[in-house]
Parts: structure tokens; C-alpha cells; sequence
């Protein structure tokens, strides 16, 4: 699927299709006939976007493609292809933003002693790109999903453990209560007996 | 993410401890909460060009290029857009056309980059890169019924280029470079019937050139020079198909250039000849085929093309006026449009081609006088019911704002303005006055009922859409978020923001509405030259005490040019009505503005204005703001950072001024500077602690339950510095050649402080101060990945005071003052940090006391904002952490900070070109208000610690109910058990 791309009467070989040449590892690149610099071209893929594999999703006709962290701009093609012009040789960075999902940015080298070989690695995962794919790292969900009703959440809330905890107190203290030893619990009664304080006197004192 | 405790209740009786540990530290929101809290807003910006759909298309839809280079396509019935796109600022939009009726062409970067886009819904079709000399006024010019392709080419011309595109997929079908030195082209017209392209250029400044090209090869058939007697000043309009119109030099006087197929001849006409009173600069424009206008500041000419080569004046309007571009109407006419304002309306007059002294429309509309003066039109035709001509028109006022008009009316206004806020300050509103009844506001019972019933529905999702959107509604109303008062817990402000145009505009923080708005007189661009712009807006009256009565008022600071040594403008807001209190025209410049935290006896906040000549002025100029002034003086000091000179100098006052008898002036005295070598080190940015911000506790309890002492000064400046060569962008240098140095200066004493160097780093630097860190973001040249680094600053002498003893026996120093002119003992710790994204703004939270804990709010390169809590950004962060570090709340180390999606306090909007955050405190400790803008503005509140101080919307009322009733059943169950209980021990 070689396209060809007529500018100054030359061709301009796809990065996709440097897949061929690219058992060097490297993505491709082309000289301008000027001279002044080489073009930087990729796809972006995003997963489940259409058939063929590449391009965006309708959502994400906002996709940006940064070079150098804002130095120039450049807008994604429905395919998903992207390209940069004149950018001289060294090491650069591609930012991909496009809202709804992370894309690491990428690290590309240009190299200047052979001219049009360009590498390409993600800085993220430092994961090698051997063509200039770019695929979302993740898909971002912004906002929290909200968990069906479930009684176990009810009961984890503050005022679920205080209604647990005073059924506890009640079906449980008295079998505790039980369980005392006898001798301990007549001595607690004997003293309950002194001093008579009991929840309805209380009660009914609140109420007197 | 673990889901987090969701009932604040317990939040509330446990208090603020446990809290840390019970927060998760992301804080999302749900999809149904958006809306609640926060708004967002959309806008283009002033509107340089348009252009409408074709009549058949059906659509009634405009697109637009921006002065915020933006491209956006607008619903011509409503102004909403359509879609957007926001080009980068490195990328300048110059040129805008339609092709095909499905395709919108823009030019941009000085004629070296076509763009294509889908017209339906705004996608990128091709972009095609042309090489072209560095051009001035590059120009596009879309072929019509071409006969030699199918597809309609698309002619840019730049400079000594012309390029002959493809509009279906954007390949060059032919170009040429022409060998005239110096030529630009100025005009590209084509003949219709012999495909023929005539490239209309000067060369130097009088030398004329015209080439005829073959529209299917670009081959030039002929080309003509001529020289001009006369410089000519490169202003060149279309006067008919074959007359070109330019403007000398000298702007006295015209060339008539006419353009035969041999030959060019020329005519040349005095200004003065045709418009006796002619002042000022001037500019042309063409109208339609045989008509120009000359347009100077207040004056409009319509001159019609005389058969004899000579002008005429048809019609001069002495209002400000704009013109329109003709518009092809049916049977070969064309029409334009003349807007000029009359006393408070504005006039749309349309008139034909055919018959120029008469009006076709002669209309008034009312226009909102905040508007100012109309810049510009752009006329449109419609087909009325009986087949004649209706015109509407949009309309660009002077404040950037857009407005259809039609039938005499304001059909839609877009207050497009917003799009290039310069500065941003808050107001409160009101109090709410006694007597006025809140009772409407309150429910009866059965709303009430029904509301919670709702609502309970909805927590256990049991609710339909409907319901949902009736739960929406209730809450919106219930949260009584949009009331003009004061309310509580200070979430209700107004946000006042100056824009660009120069007007100031307070918007409500509950929906984003405007509540006033007022274009500053001292800022309007006068015509006469001098291009006014507005600088920064301050408060000026915060009335707390004796003084409530009065409304609070915000000052506006501005400069009456472009030059630094312009004559500052003052103006003076009311900031619950907008209206002008005060103006004033300053007799010096305004280089540095200094609000001080002292106030005169009215509350007016005294501000320190230091003009060209390094001397200081005080305002208000009233002998009470002399006096507390006069008072502080000897403790005044301040800094300025010079980026051109590579200086930062500090400066103290002294008493008098040159001026003699200006007792408000103040002559200063360097007393310090710091010279960074300009061949190593450049000034990159210089940070500071905001004014406003308030710290809660100086120290700081670690694990081990041991003090440490935040160094907390107010005059701590943060500046970095980067390697010449890292200055430019990411890939211009290597590794080796990039270093950025960091330093922490004493404003005043100039003492550096601290001093960090990192090799291999470059910019572009942001960086954030607060308390006793700051944190800055750079670009990591050897990882090739952005950082992010912390420093964290304490003050070491205060390290003694945990002895008990020392307490008792009062030798301690906590009561000494912080006092810049001791040489203070400080500790500093650093961390770095891998950062994913490019940075475009960087802030951080503001609470009213300063308890809570702080998030960062990075606005990435995406245009969102993501709050990151400082937590992340702890330097003593260690990869396994101890027990006590766990239990203090210390996260272990990784070497890259997370990016959790749910975090982007922007949730899934997105804040084109963003440009500034900022964050108030609202009175609520738990809270603060986070205000975004760029083209975009987004405003919402964050509890950077969640709500501890309040229970959230989210808090559920029924199952508070359900607990109580449970308790009381359970009392009564117990009291009866324990009645019995007693009864049987009696009887025993």
C-alpha cells in the first residue's frame, strides 16, 4: 500500500511502508529537496476505532499531534496519519493528546550522518517502535463509576457499623453476659444493688 | 482505586486525622455530578474572517478565522459552534476560504502550511507543506469552474512563490518560483474564460510586476515590469477586473495601476484632491467591482472608479463606520454593507454595485454601548418569501464580541472577548440584607418529601431518566449556587477578568454568567495611533469593618501603547455594578506593579507603581495612604528580574523623588543584584509566593515524632536559569550543551539560598512557590522525559526548640521574628520526579487557613487540568518506607508521578489554549474554587481533602433516617428488656 506523496516531485515513502525496509529497526524518514530538513510521518491507531485498525474513533476528531513539547501542532488525519516537515536532525518528542486516552509520548532520533534513518521509542514503557505507530497506553475514564447498590456497602457506611454495632450490643452482650463466670456476676449484682442505676431509671429520670 | 469511604458522617465526629488516612488521594466526581459545581464555556475569539455556506448548501452556517487562531464553524441561527479547532500559537492563521462547498481551506505560518478541512463536521482531510521565502501577507485564492481538472485548484502565493493545489487531497499540482528579486506577490486573479492566472507583485517598493501563468501548467505565458515614479507603501486593493489600486508611500497619493493584456499603465491621484480634510493614517479596502473605500480613524469615503481612470467620493460617513466585502447577489450585482454608528444604534445600510448613491437597507439596531465601536462586518443574503434579497450581517464590535444582526435586530451576540482573558481577580457579592424574605427558596413539606423520596430512588438506583434529570434539576435549584448574595461557606463570587480588548467582565461563580460588563474608556484603542493595552486588575476596596456599607471596587491597571515608557492608565470598579468610579491618566509608565498589603483608613489598598525611571509611586494619592505609608517605608523592599538584561535587582526607597513638589513619589536605590553570565546562563522564569497565601502551622511533625521547621518567607523568589542553548526548544540542544540552574534568592538581601544545577535539563521551566517548597517542571534532555522537581526548604536554628526544658526556661527562639536581614540556617531537601506531559500552566491550591492539603493544578499539554496531590511531591519519599513514615502518610517512592484520569479537575472537557489557573479560597477551609482559561473557561470547586468540614450533596439524608429510627427501635427494645429485667429482680 505504497503511497505516493508528490512534493517537489519526489516521493515520499509512508512510514507504514517502511515496515519493508525496516529490519534496521527504524522508522522512516525523507530528506526534503531542500535540504532544510527530513519529514516525520505515523499513524495513530486507536483500538476499536474502525475496521482497518487505524485512524479515530468519531469522538476524537480533536486529536493533536505535539511536536516538542508545543513547538508546532498538527492535527491527525481521519486515517489516523500525521506528518511533520522540516525538522532538522537530533532528538525529539511526540506528544500525542486526544482527550478520552494516555498516549506515552515518543522519543524520535533523527540521525544526521545517515541521512533518513529515524528511531523511535516510547519514553513511557521504553518500548522501540519499529514503525511510527502510535496506540494509547490506556483508555481514560474520568470520572467514578458508581457501584450498583449492594447491602454490604450499606452496612460498610458510618451509619451502617453504628446500627451493626448496636444489634451487636443487643443480641450479643446478654449471651456475654452469660458466659461471666457466677461468682463475678453476683458481685456485680450486689453492687448494681447499692446503687440502683438502670437504663429505664435513667430513662424515666430524662423523662421526670 | 480503592472506592472511597462515600458517608462523611463519621469524617465529621472523627475530625480531621483521621481523615488523611481516610481520604483516597484522587478526587473524582461522577458523571451525573457534572454541571453541579463547575462550568465550562466555549468561545473563538475576535473574528478576523468569515465565511458563509453557499445558499444551496442549505445549512445556514458560517465559518470563522480568530485573532486566537482559532477556525471554528458557527450556527448562523443560534452562534453555537458546530466545531473547533484551536491551531498553536507558533502557527499563525492568515488565510480562510471554502472550496468544493465541502471543504475549508486555511493558510497558515506565513503561507507555508494548507490545511484542509471537512466543512460537516470539522476533521482534518490533508495538510500539505509549501516552501516559500519568508512572506508578509501570503494569499489564497480558490479557482472557480477550473476546466482543466475535475477538482478545483487552489493558488497560494507567498513571496516570490505561487503553488497551484489540489483541493481533493491536497497535492501540488504545479508551482512556481519567480526570479524577480524582492518580489511579493500582492494579488492572484484569474481569467475564467482562457484559464489564465495573473500574479500581481512588487519587487523592492516601486518596481511593478505582472505575470500570466497557465492555470494547467504554471508556465508563464508573459510577464510585464514596470517601475513606478514613487515608493509605494505595499497597501495594494482590487479596484475593478483590471484596475489595481495602491497606495504610495508618502500615503498622499493613489496609483490607478491598470493591467492590459501587453502592458501596465498607471494614473496617479492625490488624496488631497479627492477628500480635502484628510487626517490621521488611512487604509483601503475593496469593495466590489469599481468601488473602494478609504477608511481613516473616524472617517469612512466610498470612492467609485470613474470610466476616465480617475476617482470619485460617492458618500463619506463621518461616524466610525466598517465596511463590508462584496457579496455576488443574482443577475450579476453585488452588494456590500456600510455599518456606522448614529448616537447609540448602529445603522446597516447595504447598497448595490449598480447603483451606489442609493441604500438598498437603511436599518437601526440597538447595540449595547459596552460593545464600543464596530471593526468589522461580514454581509450574507438570504432568499425572503418573495424571492427578493434579505441581508443579515455578522458584526465584530470593539470589545472582540460577535453579533448577527438582522431585520434590525440583534439576533445572537457571542461575547467572544472572553477568549483572551489577561488578568483575573475575585469580588464577593453582596450580603444578604435583613428583610428580605428567603421563603420562596424553601420548600413546602411535600416537595420536600418528594424531593428526598427522589432522591433516595436515585441512591438505590432505582431511578429512570426522567427521574434523573428531575433529581439534576432539584439539585441545581436546591443548591441555590446562581443567588447574587454571600453566601456561607463562600462558594458565590464574582470573578472579574480583564480582557484583552480592554473590558472587564464579572462573571458569577455559580453558572459562569455575566453579571456586568464595561469597556474601559481609557482602554479603547483610539485610531489616531497608540494602541492601548490592559495589564493586570487588582482589588482596590475589600470594605471589612466601619466601611461595609460601601461596595467593594477593583482597579484596573493599564498602558496607553506599546512602548514601556507609555503613560500608565488607572480606572477605578465598581465591582457590584461596573460602574467607573475613578479614571485616571498617569503622568509616568508603568513597569512593575507592587500591591502592598497595607491599607489607608477607607480600606484602599495602597499599591506601589514603578515606572521607566526606576521611580516609585504611591496610590492612593490621599495624605492617610501617605502616612501608613510613610511608616512602612524603611522595611520596603523590592526586586525586579530583567530577562533582557539577564539581572535581578533588589531595591529598597528612598524618601524623595527628582519630581519636585510629588510627595507620592519615591525614588528608589539599588542595594543588591544578582548578574547571571549571559554566555551560560539565561533567565528562564522567576517565581513567588502568592500575597494571599495563608500557612497554618510552621511546623511540621514527622514520623518519628520529631519537629521540623518549615522556612517560611514571604520573600523567598525562585528563579531558574537555562544554558543559551537550551533555551530554544526540545531537540535544538544535546544533552551535554543543556543545564539549568536553580535558585532560591532572599528578595531582601539578595542572598542565594540555595543553588541546584541540572545537567542535561532544558525548558520550557514552570514552577510553583508555596509555603516552604516550590516545584518546578523541566524537560530531562538523557531520560528524554519531562521532570518534576521538588525542594523543600526548613529552617534550621528552630531545629533546637523540641527541647522541653529550653520551652520552660524560655530560651527558646519560636517568638523571635522571621527576619530577612539575619543569615538564616537552612535545610534543604529535593526530589525529582518523572512528569508524562508537556506543561502549560502550573498552580496551586488556596485554602482560607491553609490546613488542608495541597494538590498541584498542572494544565497539561492535552488543555487539562490535573490536580496532583503534593503528597506525590515529597522529598522524603524513600522506596520502603518505615512504619512511622507509612503511618505519617508517605507513599513509596516510584520514579514517575501517577496520572490517575479520574484526578483532571477538568474532567472530560478540555480548556483549549490554556493559558492560566487560578485558585481562591472560598471560605470553607475544605474547599477552594479553581478558575481556567484560555479560549476556553472553566471554572469548579476542589476539596483537595475531600469535604471534612461539610456533608457533600452526595450525603444521604434517608439512610440517616433509617439509622435514627433503628436506634430509637433499638432503645425502646432495650428499655423494654431492662423494665422487665428489674421487674423479675424485684420480685426475686
Amino acid at each position: 500500500m505504497a503511497a505516493s506523496f508528490p512534493r517537489h516531485g519526489r516521493l515520499l515513502v509512508l512510514l507504514v511502508v517502511a515496515v519493508v525496509s525496516a529490519c534496521l529497526g527504524a522508522a522512516a524518514a525523507h530528506q526534503a529537496g531542500s535540504g532544510e530538513g527530513y519529514t516525520i510521518s505515523g499513524r495513530i491507531k486507536i483500538e476499536g476505532a474502525n475496521p482497518k485498525g487505524f485512524g479515530l474513533p468519531a469522538k476524537t476528531s480533536n486529536t493533536k499531534v505535539i511536536l516538542n513539547g508545543g513547538q508546532r501542532v498538527t492535527f491527525a488525519r481521519p486515517d489516523g496519519y500525521f506528518a511533520f516537515h522540516n525538522v532538522p536532525a537530533g532528538t525529539h518528542l511526540i506528544e500525542v493528546s486526544s482527550i478520552g486516552y494516555f498516549f506515552s509520548p515518543v522519543r524520535v532520533d533523527i540521525s544526521a550522518r545517515n541521512p533518513g534513518y529515524i528511531q523511535a521509542a516510547l519514553t513511557e514503557t521504553r518500548r522501540v517502535l519499529n514503525e511510527l505507530v502510535l496506540e494509547p497506553l490506556k483508555e481514560e475514564q474520568y470520572y467514578e463509576v458508581r457501584e450498583p447498590f449492594s447491602v454490604m456497602s450499606l452496612l460498610k457506611s458510618p451509619m451502617g457499623l453504628m446500627v451493626g454495632f448496636m444489634v451487636l450490643m443487643v443480641f450479643v452482650m446478654p449471651k456475654m453476659m452469660e458466659n461471666i463466670d457466677p461468682e463475678e456476676m453476683k458481685q456485680a449484682q450486689e453492687q448494681m444493688r447499692n446503687n440502683p442505676v438502670s437504663f429505664s431509671s435513667l430513662l424515666s429520670r430524662a423523662q421526670g | 482505586m480503592a472506592a472511597p469511604p462515600r458517608r462523611p458522617f463519621l469524617v465529621l465526629l472523627a475530625g480531621l486525622l483521621l481523615v488523611a488516612s481516610l481520604a483516597t488521594l484522587a478526587e473524582a466526581i461522577y458523571e451525573d455530578q457534572v454541571g453541579l459545581a463547575d462550568w465550562h464555556q466555549k468561545y473563538i475569539g475576535k473574528v478576523k474572517q468569515a465565511v458563509y455556506h453557499s445558499q444551496k448548501s442549505g445549512r445556514r452556517r458560517v465559518v470563522v478565522l480568530t485573532e486566537e487562531n482559532v477556525i471554528s464553524s458557527l450556527d448562523l441561527r443560534s452562534g453555537d459552534i458546530f466545531w473547533r479547532h484551536v491551531i498553536d500559537k507558533n502557527d499563525p492563521l492568515d488565510q480562510l476560504s471554502l472550496s468544493l462547498g465541502k471543504y475549508v481551506l486555511t493558510l497558515s505560518s506565513g503561507g507555508t502550511i494548507l490545511r484542509a478541512w471537512n466543512l460537516p463536521d470539522g476533521q482534518m482531510i490533508w495538510e500539505t507543506n509549501l516552501k516559500t521565502s519568508t512572506a508578509s501577507n501570503p494569499q489564497l485564492h480558490v479557482m472557480s469552474n477550473n476546466k482543466v481538472a475535475k477538482d478545483n485548484l487552489v493558488l497560494v502565493s507567498a513571496g516570490r512563490w505561487i503553488y497551484a493545489v489540489s483541493s481533493i487531497d491536497g497535492a501540488i499540482s504545479w508551482e512556481k518560483e519567480f526570479s524577480l528579486d524582492g518580489l511579493e506577490i500582492k494579488q492572484v486573479l484569474q481569467s475564467p474564460e482562457n484559464d489564465i492566472v495573473y500574479a500581481f507583485g512588487i519587487a523592492g517598493s516601486s518596481k511593478l510586476a505582472l505575470y500570466q501563468l497557465s492555470a494547467k501548467t504554471g508556465e508563464i505565458l508573459k510577464d510585464v515590469q514596470e517601475s513606478l515614479p514613487g515608493e509605494l507603501s505595499g497597501e495594494i486593493v482590487l479596484g475593478s477586473d483590471n484596475v489595481l489600486v495602491a497606495l504610495n508611500k508618502a500615503r498622499s497619493s493613489l496609483f490607478l495601476i491598470e493591467f492590459k493584456s501587453e502592458r501596465i499603465s498607471y494614473k496617479k491621484v492625490h488624496v488631497s484632491d479627492l477628500v480635502q480634510d484628510l487626517s490621521g493614517t488611512f487604509k483601503l479596502q475593496s469593495l466590489s467591482n469599481g468601488v473602494i473605500t478609504l477608511q481613516t480613524s473616524s472617517t469612512v469615503f466610498l470612492l467609485k472608479l470613474k470610466d476616465t481612470n480617475g476617482l470619485e467620493v460617492v458618500q463619506r460617513f463621518d461616524q466610525p463606520a466598517a465596511v463590508s466585502d462584496a457579496l455576488t447577489i443574482a443577475e450579476k450585482d453585488e452588494a456590500f454593507a456600510v455599518v456606522q454608528h448614529v448616537g447609540s444604534q448602529i445603522e446597516f445600510i447595504v447598497k448595490f454595485r449598480s447603483d451606489v448613491s442609493n441604500e438598498n437597507i437603511r436599518e437601526k439596531v440597538n447595540i449595547d454601548h459596552h460593545r464600543g465601536n464596530v471593526e468589522k462586518v461580514f454581509l450574507n443574503s438570504y432568499i425572503r418569501t418573495d424571492k427578493s434579497h434579505g441581508f443579515r450581517a455578522l458584526v465584530v464590535m470593539e470589545d472582540h464580541s460577535l453579533l448577527l444582526i438582522q431585520q434590525g435586530e440583534v439576533v445572537w451576540s457571542r461575547e467572544d472577548g472572553l477568549a483572551s482573558i489577561v488578568d483575573v481577580t475575585t469580588s464577593e457579592l453582596p450580603v444578604e440584607k435583613d428583610g428580605v424574605s428567603v421563603a420562596d427558596v424553601e420548600h413546602n413539606l411535600f416537595e420536600w418529601l418528594k424531593g428526598h423520596m427522589l432522591k433516595l430512588k436515585g441512591t438505590l438506583m432505582l431511578a429512570n431518566a426522567d427521574e434523573v434529570a428531575a433529581i439534576q434539576a432539584l439539585r441545581l435549584k436546591s443548591s441555590e449556587k446562581n443567588k447574587m448574595t454571600r453566601d456561607h461557606n463562600g462558594f458565590r463570587k464574582l470573578l472579574i477578568v480583564l480582557t484583552k480588548a480592554g473590558k472587564v467582565i464579572a462573571l458569577h461563580t455559580g453558572d459562569g454568567r455575566i453579571i456586568w460588563s464595561n469597556l474601559m474608556p481609557s482602554l479603547r484603542a483610539s485610531r489616531f495611533g497608540g494602541m492601548p493595552s490592559a495589564l493586570r486588575i487588582y482589588q482596590w476596596q475589600v470594605p471589612h469593618h466601619s466601611i461595609m456599607r460601601e461596595n467593594p471596587s477593583v482597579l484596573v491597571v493599564g498602558k496607553s501603547g506599546a512602548e514601556s515608557s507609555a503613560p500608565g492608565v488607572f480606572s477605578i470598579l465598581d465591582s457590584y455594578s461596573g460602574e467607573e468610579l475613578n479614571s485616571m491618566r498617569l503622568d509616568h509608565s508603568v513597569v512593575q506593579i507592587i500591591p502592598l498589603t497595607l491599607k489607608d483608613l477607607s480600606e484602599q489598598r495602597l499599591h506601589l507603581i514603578v515606572d521607566s525611571n526606576s521611580n516609585a509611586h504611591l496610590y492612593p494619592k490621599s495624605p492617610d495612604a501617605l502616612n501608613v505609608f510613610l511608616h512602612e517605608t524603611p522595611n520596603l523592599y523590592f526586586y525586579s528580574v530583567d530577562i533582557q538584561a539577564n539581572v535581578i535587582r533588589g531595591y529598597s526607597l528612598q524618601k524623595s523623588c527628582d519630581i519636585k513638589g510629588d510627595e507620592y513619589c519615591f525614588s528608589t536605590k539599588e542595594i543588591w543584584s544578582i548578574i547571571f553570565p549571559s554566555d551560560s546562563e539565561r533567565i528562564a522564569i522567576s517565581e513567588t509566593r502568592k500575597m494571599n497565601e495563608v500557612v497554618h502551622t510552621q511546623a511540621k511533625i514527622i514520623g518519628d515524632h520529631d519537629v521540623m521547621y518549615k522556612y517560611l518567607s514571604k520573600n523567598l523568589v525562585f528563579v531558574a536559569t537555562v544554558s543559551p542553548k537550551a533555551a530554544g526548544d526540545i531537540g535544538s540542544a544535546l544533552p551535554e550543551e543543556a543545564s539549568l540552574v536553580a535558585y532560591l534568592i532572599d528578595a531582601v538581601t539578595g542572598r542565594i539560598l540555595h543553588r541546584v544545577t541540572h545537567h542535561g535539563a532544558q525548558g520550557p521551566v514552570h514552577a510553583v512557590l508555596s509555603e516552604n517548597w516550590v516545584v518546578y517542571h523541566y524537560f530531562n534532555l538523557r531520560a528524554h522525559r519531562f521532570e518534576m522537581e521538588v525542594i523543600e526548604i526548613y529552617d534550621q536554628s528552630r531545629a533546637d526548640n523540641k527541647d522541653v526544658m529550653k520551652l520552660i526556661l524560655g530560651k527558646h527562639n519560636l517568638s523571635a521574628p522571621i527576619t530577612s536581614y539575619a543569615r538564616p540556617e537552612v535545610v534543604v531537601k529535593s526530589q525529582s520526579y518523572f512528569f508524562t506531559h508537556s506543561v502549560k500552566a502550573m498552580a496551586v491550591t488556596q485554602t482560607a487557613k491553609g490546613i488542608t492539603s495541597k494538590q498541584l493544578l498542572i494544565g497539561t499539554i492535552g488543555d487539562q487540568v490535573l490536580a496532583l496531590d503534593k503528597r506525590y511531591l515529597d522529598p522524603r519519599r524513600s522506596a520502603n518506607p518505615t512504619q512511622q513514615e507509612k503511618e505519617e502518610g508517605i507513599i513509596p517512592l516510584t520514579d514517575s508521578l501517577p496520572i490517575i484520569p479520574q484526578s483532571f479537575v477538568t474532567h472530560s472537557h478540555q480548556v483549549e489554549a490554556l493559558r492560566g489557573i487560578v485558585s481562591i479560597p472560598a471560605k470553607l477551609e475544605s474547599t477552594t474554587l479553581v478558575f481556567t482559561y484560555g479560549v476556553d473557561l472553566f471554572y469548579t470547586q476542589l476539596a483537595p481533602s475531600r469535604t471534612y468540614d461539610s456533608l457533600t450533596d452526595e450525603f444521604s439524608y434517608a439512610l440517616l433516617l433509617i439509622t435514627i429510627a433503628v436506634l430509637v427501635a433499638a432503645i425502646i427494645v432495650t428499655w423494654i428488656w431492662s423494665e422487665k429485667k428489674e421487674l423479675r429482680d424485684k420480685w426475686r
